[in-house]
């Protein structure tokens, strides 16, 4: 490989701007000159802060992925999408059922989904939201949160949805329902922490409160560590 | 898709594989840690740290990154700025969106109270969203409390304050029910039983996770209650000074960083919980933090009279991505080591035991690295040496990684590489702020009603924080901190708005001859090259 970088055009927002290729969208705008306020926030394709749409020069495709993410290419014609107005039902999940009657009473246009496929085509996670939306459709709470577990609600599925439903809401819905009525409890959990509050580790979290830092450090290196046992 | 030199590395961490899963490596003994950590760790390295010439600590060390935006002066004139039109009166104001701001509002709400949330970027723009390996509690029938404090401790340096481990690990399960009761979906056994696993330094198997996006599975829920509970929430409004009324807090002055305006705000008791430091980019290091992380509240907390403790240190996580280029310094979660995974070096052979502490494990990756020259060059000049994640299918089955490390996975396959198949190259980057300002088991910082969760606290973590006790941190802290920011909002009427502590501190810059030119906190760091701004001209 030779030691120049080989220049691209690409067209943020209509302006034609050359950078070096093999930069994300998002370093390259930052390469041409821009300094994000919105539309950048973890970087690393956790956020889903930085949705951008693309088309290619003489192409009539529209693409779409996350900035931090994506190789900017050549002529590329590139938009961020700085914030959805998103409808968003406010509940309180403790007064909710985790049925499909739910889902439809505070999101009535989920009805409207005409499986196009459009949503799974612009997911930047590569999940399957309209199989998570027909799922929800059908009251099936679990599998809609089991499929949409990835999503990371950056609103490319609503932007491009033709019966307007925002389905990234809808997910988190599903898992909160999912996570809270459906899950099993971890019972052990509740158990541990009526022990604690029964005054049971007081004396033993006194003593290391006082402890001094040899006798610590002796402690530390004497505990015994529970076995990995993963290794075949 | 690897460069053709690094596939000769592979072939040869290839080649050694079956010999190495059934190599032992022992644990280093406290001498070996000193001397690794002392001779390699970036911390212990020559002209890392500089005395600081003013305020709370002065005559103090700590990190020269940190240390220039103490040494600077506020963004606004204190002498000439309106306060007298208040915009936002509240009980509690919340600084900051992320785990722990949005565990504080939820709490304080719950205490009903007036709460208003204020964060930089957008509310879950943070860490916490990006935390993949999972959140410690000791809750199962072997493990203890107890131990968990051991643990926590002796990954410190035991140097962590005893009040705050002693709250961390006591609120634990409890925090881990709450985050149950929000919708959290936990990774369990059918019978409703955590799967948790080791992390570095862990003595018991106390990582709890949802897949690898455990920090973003709790923050969208935290997030959807914040929503849900009708807390206001003001967006791209980060805190640019506290307010002060001879020396208490009594609110903060925002700064919309879209319309350029600022927004007084006075609040009866005042949280902080505003982050990191990573975007400082400390030693030029990469990193793994999110955008935001540029130390803001630690900034107007100090000007404001708080102390801060062991800011004489930064966690490297050791196993950033060094390839390809365009992640490099995002995290390769320490969930793989966790599962079997281990690190090679260019000959194909072990240097370290993989389950060490974070501090431990980077040091040892850096004499691999630097001064044994047994790393991987790419051609960008990065080095790094091999994570083989290969193993973790072989150890747990085919397709364990596309099961348990989605986002992992995700990550590489968008840069053609699969990870069930192909090793990561990893090397140091900078991931955690250990210390902060100084709190005490209510929150309470040393400013009277003033309180710090999350990042921007220190203390609890002693020198060194352990895997998947930041999140439960930022739990177990943001709750006390909203409990009682709530309950003393209630007793407290509200104070006179002033900047008497920026004036002050102002004199004591000029008497230690500080340039005026420097202002913090800098809010964002600028990736723009340095010929577009050389060209910048302001109309």
């Amino acid at each position: 490989m030779s030691k120049e970088k080989k220049m691209i055009p690409i067209y943020v927002t209509g302006k034609k701007y050359l950078v070096p290729y093999g930069l994300t969208i998002m370093k390259a705008m930052e390469y041409a000159g821009y300094r994000y306020i919105r539309g950048c926030g973890c970087r690393g394709g956790f956020c889903g802060g930085c949705g951008t749409v693309y088309r290619f020069k003489d192409d009539y495709k529209l693409q779409s992925g996350l900035a931090c993410q994506t190789i900017a290419e050549e002529n590329m014609y590139l938009v961020q999408i700085p914030f959805f107005p998103a409808n968003k039902a406010e509940y309180d999940l403790d007064e909710l059922k985790p049925a499909g009657g739910t889902l439809l009473k505070l999101y009535p246009e989920l009805a409207r989904c005409v499986s196009c496929n459009t949503c799974t085509k612009v997911c930047p996670q590569d999940i399957e939201v309209m199989d998570y939306m027909q799922a929800a459709l059908k009251g099936d709470i679990t599998n809609a949160a089991d499929i949409s577990f990835d999503c990371i609600m950056c609103g490319l599925c609503a932007a491009r949805c033709p019966a307007e439903i925002v389905q990234y809401n809808i997910a988190i819905l599903c898992r909160r329902l999912y996570g809270k009525n459906i899950a099993p409890k971890a019972e052990h959990v509740r158990t541990r922490a009526a022990e604690i509050s029964d005054g049971k580790f007081d004396t033993e979290l006194k003593t290391l409160m006082n402890a001094d830092k040899e006798t610590l450090k002796k402690m530390y290196i004497e505990r015994d560590i529970e076995p990995e046992e993963n290794k075949r | 898709m690897y460069e053709p030199g690094m596939m000769e590395s592979i072939y040869r961490l290839e080649k050694t594989r079956s010999m190495r899963m059934k190599q032992e490596i022992s644990l280093l003994s406290s001498e070996e840690k000193y001397d690794l950590l002392h001779k390699f760790h970036p911390d212990y390295k020559k002209g890392t740290l500089r005395e600081l010439k003013v305020g709370p600590n002065k005559g103090e060390k700590v990190i020269q990154e940190i240390a220039n935006l103490f040494e600077a002066h506020s963004q606004i004139d204190p002498n000439n700025f309106d306060i007298s039109e208040i915009d936002y009166d509240v009980d509690v104001l919340v600084i900051g969106g992320g785990g722990a701001g949005a565990s504080a509002s939820l709490t304080a709400k719950e205490n009903k109270t007036n709460v208003l949330l204020a964060t930089k970027l957008r509310l879950g723009d943070s860490n916490t969203m990006m935390a993949q390996g999972g959140i410690q509690a000791a809750d199962k029938p072997n493990d203890s409390p107890p131990l968990h404090y051991l643990d926590v401790v002796g990954g410190g340096g035991f140097s962590n304050t005893p009040e705050l481990v002693n709250a961390l690990v006591r609120d634990a399960p409890e925090a881990i029910i709450w985050l149950e009761e929000l919708g959290v979906m936990f990774d369990k056994e059918n019978d409703g039983k955590m799967i948790t696993i080791h992390g570095g330094g862990t003595s018991r198997k106390r990582m709890h996770s949802a897949r690898d996006y455990t920090g973003g599975e709790i923050m969208k829920n935290l997030r959807d209650e914040v929503k849900n509970r009708n807390i206001e929430v003001i967006e791209f409004s980060p805190a640019i000074e506290l307010l002060t009324d001879n020396g208490k807090c009594t609110g903060a002055i925002l700064y919309n960083l879209e319309t350029d305006e600022y927004v007084v705000v006075r609040a009866k008791t005042t949280i902080l919980a505003t982050g990191g430091a990573g975007r400082l980019h400390v030693q030029d290091f990469p990193t793994s933090n999110h955008y935001g992380a540029t130390a803001d509240g630690l900034v107007i907390a100090y000007r404001a009279g708080s102390p801060v403790i062991f800011m004489d240190n930064i966690q490297y996580h050791p196993t950033g991505a060094a390839y390809p280029e365009q992640i490099v310094g995002l995290l390769v979660t320490e969930k793989c080591r966790g599962l079997g995974a281990q690190l090679v070096n260019n000959d194909g052979n072990r240097f370290i035991y993989e389950l060490e502490t974070r501090d431990v494990e980077s040091a040892a990756i850096i004499k691999e690295c630097v001064h044994r020259d047994r790393g991987i060059k790419t051609l960008t000049g990065m080095q790094g040496v091999w994570l083989d994640t290969p193993m973790i299918d072989i150890i747990h089955g085919k397709d364990t990684i596309q099961k348990k490390l989605p986002a992992m996975y995700r990550q590489y396959q968008r840069f053609d590489i699969d990870m069930s198949k192909e090793p990561l190259l990893v090397y140091p980057t900078q991931h955690f702020q250990n210390g902060g300002i100084v709190v005490n088991e209510k929150a309470e910082t040393k400013v009277i009603n003033l309180y710090g969760a999350g990042e921007v606290e220190g203390g609890v973590h002693g020198r060194n924080r352990l895997m998947g006790n930041s999140l439960l941190e930022c739990i177990v802290f943001g709750r006390r901190a909203g409990k009682n920011a709530a309950l003393k909002a209630k007793e407290n009427e509200h104070g006179k708005l002033t900047l008497n502590h920026i004036v002050k501190y102002h004199m004591e810059l000029k008497a230690a001859n500080i340039d005026v030119d420097k202002m913090s906190p800098v809010l964002l760091p600028d990736y723009r090259r340095k010929e577009t701004i050389a060209r910048m001209i302001d109309i």
